[in-house]
């Protein structure tokens, strides 16, 4: 008889290792498995870890985990060819505990985070897959690996299997993400001496910056390239939606050598050496693509549960947030020995209730709105950067008519109209 | 039933390991630790012997404390117990007294359960020198059978075990007295696929550690650095090989090179 145990968590990245950490804290007997050699194997993110969401989980966990910077800068470039608009808050408060965000590589981080649930007493079994839910009577009560012996039981799943979730996929929880549901994002790490990091990006030892790239980096495309710093490496990446690449017919790699090669880019990241080359799906329907999230027997969190807030780049906050209230509901189930979906819905309304459910119903058009449209990536960007370009170029003509001829470049009347209209369905929905 | 003994080892992964240009020395923080791949096949052979003719494996190491890691492996594979030597005395051995320190391991273990057989991979790939497995067959008293690559039987009854140990030319069919040592070639089997159940007991599993003191009639002199007359005289990596040729074209006109060169210079590749 194969053993039972309270909880299988399919999945080691944030999502489920917060879930499994939580849970083995609170003495539930409960099975983490991981695909890869070891979590953070096959995990991708450009790489910010959001203090507060971990914090939740394990209070001052930066004294020990192994976390590359902690940020004090958020740059955001609007680029064009040759020019770009910069915006940047940089806070010497986010240097100091309690700290606000950290750069990360998650090979490193999630091994660490998944030792810590194995601390509380969580089962990590690594290598192994979860090919598909077991399902009796309507109810989710196991799950089938890929070994020999392989069937494995518990009184609740949770699918923590990202972003393609294919065992939430076949029960029926999802059907296929559609192109312009997920992004796909490329990136390399890069090898760079840590005082050249420091100097390049104006820093001091221990302290990072994130920047954040629109326009050229994703020649237009909706999407965005990012660069930020690491200890002694760089994160470079582009992601675009999947739908724009598709009908740009562009390459995904072809357009982080675009981004690694811009004259706006290439002088931060010269003389370094590739030593990572990574690539991921990364859900971004957002609102909309929630797919189902609790039925007997089972809970779906993190990127299986397409929570991630692509407009502020956030994600693995997200995923730790729903892992430990899906941990939180768990507990509560198992008190009352009630594992049904009409009690494991909980989970949905505690999720809704949270930054997540507000912060993604909040954008939940924006994405889609950016995608039908793409005059702002494509057209606005540029017109930002002429506009500056005008008015900061010294040349002997009045600044009135500098504004003058902003306002011609503008185009017509009517072209005018149609910016003023689409400023303010931006506005709507990003509000 | 029979008692397989597997001695294994932690090894720094030598396929992704830099080297230090320097002193031209392995920089072990820069590969991942593995369980050495010899070993690997010692510890499937002694699973499926085991298996056929039911009995039980142990599996013994030497190392620090994160070589617990390497016995967790062997478990997935099918072992049943694991025991490991820990201890500032064994550290800076060489191979003679690491055979020291396992023999008096295996001394315990077989006081426990006597052992018919002990496996050992061919050789580890950080070291590569495989003597430790010979030398604890002479240190046992046993006879040391290296190279097998086929164990055709083991009967215990009788107390005797027939292998094809592997020749430069074919292989030669060897009949030895139980107990003895084998030190395994890597063909001799594929690893399997480790079933679920073994995972999960894996997972869970806390070896048996012993210190030095824990072992009997242990000579301290003989242990470590101490223990180790070996001198490493001087390291230096082989010369890259230098010259070859890329040959361009079309695939027929690189074909056709390829195929003169192979016919003018013959003795390349007798």
């Amino acid at each position: 008889m194969p053993e039972k145990f309270d909880c299988i968590v399919v999945g080691a990245g944030p999502a489920g290792t917060a879930c499994a950490y939580e849970l083995a804290k609170a003495g539930v007997n409960v099975l983490l498995l991981e695909r890869g050699e070891y979590p953070g194997a096959k995990n991708v993110m450009g790489g910010v870890l959001y203090r507060k969401m971990m914090e939740d989980i394990i209070p001052e966990f930066y004294k020990e985990a192994p976390l590359e910077r902690p940020i004090v800068e958020q740059r955001f470039m609007m680029m064009d060819k040759e020019s770009a608009v910069t915006f940047s808050y940089k806070g010497l408060e986010w240097g100091r505990e309690p700290y606000n965000n950290f750069t990360v590589l998650r090979a490193k981080f999630d091994q660490w985070f998944a030792e810590k649930a194995v601390e509380q007493g969580a089962l990590l079994v690594c290598e192994t897959v979860a090919v598909e839910c077991i399902v009796k009577n309507g109810r989710v009560v196991g799950v089938r690996t890929d070994r020999p012996d392989g069937d494995i039981y518990a009184d609740v799943v949770v699918l923590a299997d990202g972003v393609n979730s294919l065992l939430a996929k076949q029960l029926g929880f999802h059907r296929e993400w559609r192109p312009d549901e997920v992004a796909l994002a490329t990136m390399e790490i890069l090898k760079l001496d840590k005082n050249v990091i420091e100097d390049r990006f104006n820093l001091e030892a221990n302290q990072g910056c994130t920047i954040e790239i629109f326009g050229d980096a994703t020649k237009g495309i909706l999407g965005t390239g990012f660069l930020y710093t690491n200890k002694d490496t760089l994160s470079i990446g582009v992601g675009t939606l999947l739908s724009g690449l598709i009908k740009h017919k562009i390459k995904p790699y072809e357009l982080l050598e675009y981004v690694k090669n811009h004259p706006m880019i290439r002088p931060y990241i010269q003389g370094s050496e590739p030593v990572e080359y990574l690539a991921h799906l990364i859900p971004e329907g957002g609102y909309h693509s929630i797919p189902k999230v609790a039925g007997n027997g089972v809970l779906v969190v993190g990127d299986a549960a397409q929570l991630v807030n692509a407009i502020h780049r956030e994600g693995s906050n997200m995923a730790m947030t729903s892992g430990r209230l899906a941990a939180e509901t768990i507990i509560m189930a198992k008190e009352q020995n009630d594992f049904s979906e009409s009690m494991l819905d909980q989970y949905r309304m505690k999720l809704m209730e949270s930054f997540i459910g507000q912060d993604l119903k909040k954008y939940k058009d924006a994405t889609h709105h950016f995608e039908r449209f793409p005059q702002y990536f494509e057209q606005y960007i540029p017109m930002m950067n002429r506009a500056a370009s005008q008015m900061f170029t010294v040349d002997g003509s009045s600044k009135w008519e500098k504004q003058q001829k902003i306002w011609r470049d503008l185009g017509s009347t009517k072209q005018k109209f149609k910016l003023a209209r689409d400023m303010m369905k931006a506005w709507k929905v990003m509000k | 039933m029979l008692h397989i003994v597997a001695c294994i080892k932690q090894v720094p992964d030598t396929k992704i390991i830099k080297m230090n240009p320097k002193t031209n020395t392995m920089d072990r923080a820069s590969a991942p630790a593995i369980l050495n791949p010899y070993d690997a096949h010692a510890v499937e052979e002694a699973v499926r012997l085991k298996k056929k003719y039911g009995g039980i494996v142990s599996v013994l190491t030497m190392g620090p404390p994160p070589a617990v890691k390497a016995i967790k492996k062997c478990i997935e594979l099918g072992a049943d117990e694991g025991y490991m030597i820990s201890d500032r005395a064994f550290a800076g051995a060489d191979t003679l007294a690491t055979s020291y320190a396992l023999t008096k391991a295996l001394e315990k273990i077989a006081k426990q359960r006597p052992i018919d057989l002990i496996i050992c991979g061919k050789m580890t790939i950080d070291g590569d020198t495989g003597q430790v497995g010979p030398g604890i067959a002479r240190r046992l008293n046993i006879p040391p059978l290296t190279g097998v690559n086929k164990v055709v039987e083991v009967n215990k009854e009788k107390g005797y075990a027939i292998v094809h140990r592997k020749l430069e030319d074919g292989y030669e069919v060897v009949k030895s007295q139980l107990p003895c040592l084998f030190t395994v070639e890597k063909d001799i089997n594929d690893i399997s696929f480790a079933p679920l159940p073994n995972m999960i007991k894996a997972a869970r599993y806390q070896p048996t550690i012993w210190t030095a003191d824990d072992l009997e009639n242990v000579d301290r002199k003989q242990l470590g650095l101490k223990g180790s007359p070996t001198i490493v005289s001087k390291v230096w990596a082989p010369p890259k090989p230098e010259g070859g040729k890329i040959l361009t074209g079309t695939k027929e006109q690189q074909v056709s090179e390829l195929l003169s060169i192979v016919l003018e210079k013959k003795e390349l590749f007798s």
